[in-house]
């Protein structure tokens, strides 16, 4: 997809803020560049020797060099404005509404909506599982969502202001969501929050952003965003099937064995 | 001034074949050793990066296995950095700084000599470690802990490697400050220093102060291995977060230290071919010991994503971001330099041309991954692996390129083939970019580093991508090609080998006679 | 090429630095082949230990002989000089960063893990209290006693110090020429680096035999023994240089004016000696 250049506006008021932030700043780098590129291919234009010209003399200038200090600061102080404040905004991770723990495992992620009795381990899904093996023979291009589908996507209410705390069993993952607007890193041992508060209902599609070993490129993230009656309804299913079923059985084992490796 | 060149008349006989190069003393022929071993390592290097190229050419796996390319990305880095780039350097350095400041050879002649050869036993080891059982390291090039532990029985042969390349690069730097400090020719104050000299003596100090450090937290690393500490490990109270710290304060250095020389060589040849003498010489001097400075107080921009304290974050983008001022007097300076002067374009200075041009483009996504709330998006993508690539590729390696191009005559007393030379310049700096602009959008639309496979929607600029890093590899068999001929002949070089070049090593014949300035020559 | 005419010396080719670069990676295969746990690894190790011994002893031979033939002019002592200082340099950066791991561990990561980062203690570490020193949340069971400034510690404090008193003694009685008091002097500072290191490594024997610390125990084993082990190292490598400059000045190798190698050697024993008061502070004391 040759249209694919630029990076996504996302569906969080962060991601868009970090959207802006990026733009701005790419813009006045372009301006600069554009400047400095200009004067120069300008010079290599007009002052070759094969024009003709002789070379000037001159050699320094303490004022053009103070200008060309003093306007770059300048500049800096300028963007680093509303980067300080995007930063700040995402930091605050008080009065969220519920908290999801996040766990990188080799290779796959574990999902635990606190305080709701819900958790469960989110892989790659199998179509893709199959075609991802080395001279597999399946055309990745035919496999829906190749590489970016999961099978439990990790659920979550729109218009909700969501903490996370992300951890690792392992090694470091850094979970990510460019959507969303942020990458965090799982680190084995520590507890790492922030926050996120999506606006619109829909599917988003992330991945492990951090080298984790041979299937770094194989633990992607999916979230489905939906109304909050709907998130409630669908916990509530999640919830009846809870110690009921076998899954559910094998998940709060792979869990506990998540666990003990986190207090390794 | 009086250059004294000729040979003397030699007590003993010095040895020859195979065992001249062995025991060798002359920083010259320890600086060819140097630049061979680096021209080689670069092709090891990329065919290391082809083989990335190739796999990531599709999605889907077709070349290899997901751990070895792991493999790859670890030592394609591991050999680039360590094995191309810094040795480029210091056989440079070898070469020229005794010729630019009137010096008879390197301070400690000896210790050159090991310098140089324990590069090929480290990289003997470190290559090694491919065919181990388990491979090679596979945690990427930073060997980040939990991760780096899970290495099989290369593991400890890896980082005893890199301390032994670490020790190599610590001598040679010593060499090199010694013989600033101490061997310049009377009347070449330090003010009065080619640049070249003057960036690389800041470098050899940026090296003394971080490869320990590098050196401590491998050592961590094998300790926690295999001697029960914990230092990258919560339950013991230690931190795999603190490793990054510890790396990257060598780390971030260590990114100067490969760029730090190539602003030497770019101010050197620059005013050769503009006719006129660089602008702004002591900004310029003055701006790479800031930019030397504050490398050692920025280190965590390579960690806004780790969960820092907002406080912390502040710092480290405030900090980073100000090194865009002195990066923009070289700019500027450089500019300057060429604003009104009467320029031709042989093959090095359109290798510096192009280096301030793309150098400056890494310069602009460097300032981008500064701002820590956008570098959450941008972190460990392509846009990182882009950034890194302009400035080490056409910053580090086009400068070393055009350094070679320059100073080719004075080494071999033959000028290479202009006619391939710009053969190579263009093929180089059009399928660079093809090669490494693409991964700007990929990393922008979300496809993370490291990944052996992605998914569908990053298939046509990977394998753009993938052509142009083809095309480039290929392109650089060329200037193999003018090396060879050039060392077995050509037409013959004169002392002055190119009309603006200025300096102390223009006035000694060429090709270099084996002693130089065993008198030293008096600067006015 | 010798040169006669006092120009700058630059040696003969020499094969030293070969035999050097064989020696160090034999040395270091072999750790690492023990490390692997094989079999041979120990006998390369050896090997390897071998070869860079003789290339020390060579190489500094060479250099000795040299030296005493009078072929250093002062710029060649310069080098030297510039050389020993920035190479110490190098070794307190080595240091600096196992000091900034102890740093790290005590102002950050054990204060974080045992409640200043609410999370991460309450979901990971049952909320457990932590206090310097510590072998980690994770090594609760763990029970150690931290080794006290007292009285090893400061004893070994003041030996250093002193040492660092009588080398400056007989630095002094070099340049006065009194052979006599020098060779004295030198005597008593390699003693006392062996003194030194002889309570270090009972302080070693303590700790494992009886107070249960180990490489083992958690970040404070890990930092303690790391930062006195190497310094250690380095105060044994220091005693060897010293020992070496005794028997030299005993063969009368230097004159009062031009004695580098005293002098390298005093600066390597100085740093060691302020590294130590680094250590005093921060790992015993604080
Ligand atoms: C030669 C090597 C080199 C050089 C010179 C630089 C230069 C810079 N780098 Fe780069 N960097 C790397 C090599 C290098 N880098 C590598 C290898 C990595 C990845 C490591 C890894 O993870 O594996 C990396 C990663 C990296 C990151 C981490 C990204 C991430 O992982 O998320 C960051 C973040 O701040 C960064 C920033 C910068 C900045 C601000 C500069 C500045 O020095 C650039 C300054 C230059 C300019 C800005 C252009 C010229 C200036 C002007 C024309 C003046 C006017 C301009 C303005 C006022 C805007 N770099
Ligand atoms: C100075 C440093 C340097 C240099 C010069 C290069 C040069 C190149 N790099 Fe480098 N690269 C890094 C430093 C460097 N890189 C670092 C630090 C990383 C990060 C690693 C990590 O994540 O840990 C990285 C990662 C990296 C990646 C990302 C891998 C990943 O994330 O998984 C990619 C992918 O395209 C890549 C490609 C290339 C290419 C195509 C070149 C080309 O410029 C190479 C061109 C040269 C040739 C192709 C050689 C030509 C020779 C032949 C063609 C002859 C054929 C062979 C034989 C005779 C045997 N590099
Ligand atoms: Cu998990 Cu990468
Ligand atoms: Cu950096």
């Amino acid at each position: 997809d040759l249209g694919l250049i630029n990076m996504t506006r996302g569906v969080t008021e962060s991601s868009r803020q970090i959207y802006d932030l990026h733009m701005t700043i790419f813009s006045i780098t372009v301006a600069i560049g554009v400047l400095v590129f200009g004067a120069m291919f300008y010079s290599i234009f007009r002052h070759r020797k094969a024009r003709g010209v002789k070379p000037a003399k001159f050699h320094h200038s303490t004022a053009v060099e103070i200008v060309w200090t003093v306007i770059p600061l300048g500049i800096l102080v300028a963007m680093a404005v509303p980067a300080t404040q995007t930063l700040i905004d995402l930091d605050d991770t008080s009065e969220s509404e519920m908290t999801v723990k996040v766990t990188g495992y080799q290779w796959f992620w574990g999902y635990e909506y606190m305080d709701e009795d819900v958790q469960f381990l989110s892989r790659l899904d199998v179509d893709s599982d199959r075609a991802r093996r080395l001279r597999s023979g399946v055309e990745p291009a035919s496999v829906d969502n190749y590489l970016q589908n999961v099978d439990k996507r990790l659920v979550l209410p729109v218009d909700t202001k969501i903490r996370f705390q992300i951890t690792a069993a392992d090694v470091i993952h850094s979970w990510w969501m460019p959507d969303l607007g942020w990458k965090k890193d799982a680190i084995p041992g520590f507890v790492n929050e922030t926050w996120t508060r999506i606006d619109e209902p829909g599917v988003y599609r992330g991945r492990c952003a951090e080298l984790c070993g041979r299937d770094h490129g194989f633990m992607p993230i999916v979230v489905e965003a939906v109304e909050k009656d709907e998130f409630q309804a669908w916990l509530a299913e999640q919830r009846g099937e809870t110690g009921a079923t076998a899954e559910a059985a094998e998940t709060d084992e792979d869990e506990q064995v998540g666990d003990a490796l986190a207090s390794r | 001034m009086t250059a004294t060149t000729q040979d003397h008349a030699h007590h003993e006989a010095e040895p020859t074949g195979l065992k001249r190069w062995l025991v060798t003393t002359n920083h010259k022929d320890i600086g060819s050793m140097y630049l061979l071993f680096s021209l080689a390592m670069f092709l090891v290097g990329g065919a290391m990066a082809l083989v990335i190229r190739a796999e990531l050419f599709q999605p889907g796996l077709q070349v290899v296995d997901p751990y070895f390319f792991n493999q790859m990305t670890t030592m394609h880095a591991l050999v680039m950095i360590f094995g191309a780039v810094m040795p480029a350097f210091t056989g440079l350095a070898n070469w020229m700084i005794p010729l630019m400041v009137g010096a008879p050879d390197m301070a400690l002649p000896r210790m050159n000599n090991w310098s140089f050869w324990l590069l090929p036993f480290g990289f003997a080891v470190l290559l090694s470690t491919l065919f181990m059982p388990g491979g090679g390291p596979a945690g990427g090039w930073t060997m980040y802990p939990p991760l780096m532990l899970q290495t099989g029985t290369a593991f400890p042969f890896v980082i005893f490697a890199i301390h032994v390349l670490g020790i190599s690069s610590i001598m040679g730097s010593i060499n090199v400050i010694a013989t600033i400090l101490n061997m310049r020719a009377p009347g070449m104050t330090l003010m009065k220093m080619p640049l070249f000299v003057w960036t690389w003596l800041i470098t050899a100090y940026l090296m003394i102060a971080v490869m320990p450090v590098l050196a401590g937290a491998i050592t961590m690393l094998l300790t926690d291995q295999y001697f029960g500490t914990t230092f990258f490990s919560a339950a013991g109270g230690g931190d795999p977060v603190l490793y990054q710290h510890i790396f990257w304060f060598f780390g971030h250095p260590e990114v100067y230290i490969l760029i730090l020389p190539a602003f030497g060589i770019i101010s050197t040849i620059i005013p050769a071919f503009t006719r006129k003498p660089l602008f702004g010489y002591s900004s310029m001097v003055y701006a790479t010991a800031s930019i030397a400075f504050l490398s050692f107080i920025v280190w965590a921009h390579h960690m806004f994503t780790v969960g820092m304290p907002l406080a912390g974050q502040l710092f480290f983008m405030y900090a980073t971001m100000l090194i865009a001022v002195p990066t923009g007097v070289k700019v500027f300076n450089w500019v300057a330099t060429m604003w009104r002067g009467a320029m031709t374009f042989e093959t090095p200075m359109l290798f510096a041309l192009a280096f301030v041009f793309l150098f400056t483009i890494g310069g602009f996504s460097g300032l981008m991954l500064a701002i820590a709330p956008a570098d959450f998006q941008y972190h460990d993508t392509y846009f990182v692996v882009a950034h890194f690539h302009y400035v080490l590729v056409t910053g580090a390696v086009f400068a070393i390129l055009a350094a070679a191009y320059y100073w080719l005559p004075k080494w071999t007393g033959h000028m290479y083939s202009e006619r391939l030379g710009q053969w190579h310049f263009w093929l180089s700096v059009i399928f660079v970019n093809v090669l490494f602009f693409p991964q700007h959008f990929l990393g922008l639309a979300g496809m993370p580093r490291r990944i052996p496979d992605y998914s569908v929607q990053f298939a046509d600029w990977n394998m753009i991508s993938s052509i142009g890093g083809f095309g480039f590899g290929f392109a650089q068999l060329i200037f193999v090609w003018l090396l060879y001929k050039c060392i077995r002949g050509g037409q013959k070089a004169e002392a002055r080998a190119w009309e603006g070049a200025e300096g102390l090593e223009w006035e000694v014949p060429s090709p270099a006679p084996h002693h130089t300035f065993d008198t030293p020559p008096v600067v006015r | 090429m010798a040169q006669a005419e006092g120009g700058y010396y630059v040696p003969h080719g020499s094969n030293w630095p070969i035999i050097g670069s064989v020696g160090m990676t034999t040395l270091v295969v072999g750790i690492a082949m023990y490390l692997e746990g094989m079999g041979i690894g120990t006998w390369v190790l050896g090997a390897g230990a071998l070869i860079t011994a003789w290339m020390v002893i060579g190489w500094f031979g060479d250099v000795i002989r040299e030296s005493v033939k009078g072929l250093y002019s002062d710029q060649v002592d310069r080098s030297l000089r510039w050389g020993m200082i920035w190479f110490i340099f190098s070794e307190i950066m080595f240091f600096a960063a196992f000091f900034g791991a102890l740093f790290y561990a005590r102002t950050l990561s054990v204060p974080w893990l045992s409640g200043e980062d609410p999370a991460t203690s309450r979901l990971l570490w049952d909320s457990m209290a932590l206090n310097w020193p510590t072998a980690g949340p994770g090594n609760a069971a763990m029970d150690f006693q931290p080794m006290g400034p007292w009285p090893l510690p400061t004893i070994n404090t003041l030996i250093l110090l002193t040492s660092g008193l009588t080398l400056t003694v007989a630095h002094h009685a070099l340049k006065e020429g009194n052979r006599a008091k020098l060779i004295t002097f030198m005597w008593m500072t390699v003693a006392l680096g062996v003194i030194f290191t002889g309570f270090q490594g009972y302080e070693y024997y303590e700790a494992y035999a009886h107070l249960n610390l180990r490489l083992e125990t958690g970040i404070y084993g890990s930092t303690f023994f790391m930062l006195t082990g190497f310094h250690g190292m380095h105060v044994v490598i220091g005693t060897i240089l010293l020992l070496v400059i005794t028997l030299r000045c005993m063969k009368g190798h230097f004159r009062p004016d031009s004695h580098f190698g005293f002098e390298g050697a005093a600066w390597y024993w100085h740093f060691v000696d302020v590294v130590w008061l680094g250590l005093y502070i921060f790992v015993y004391i604080l």
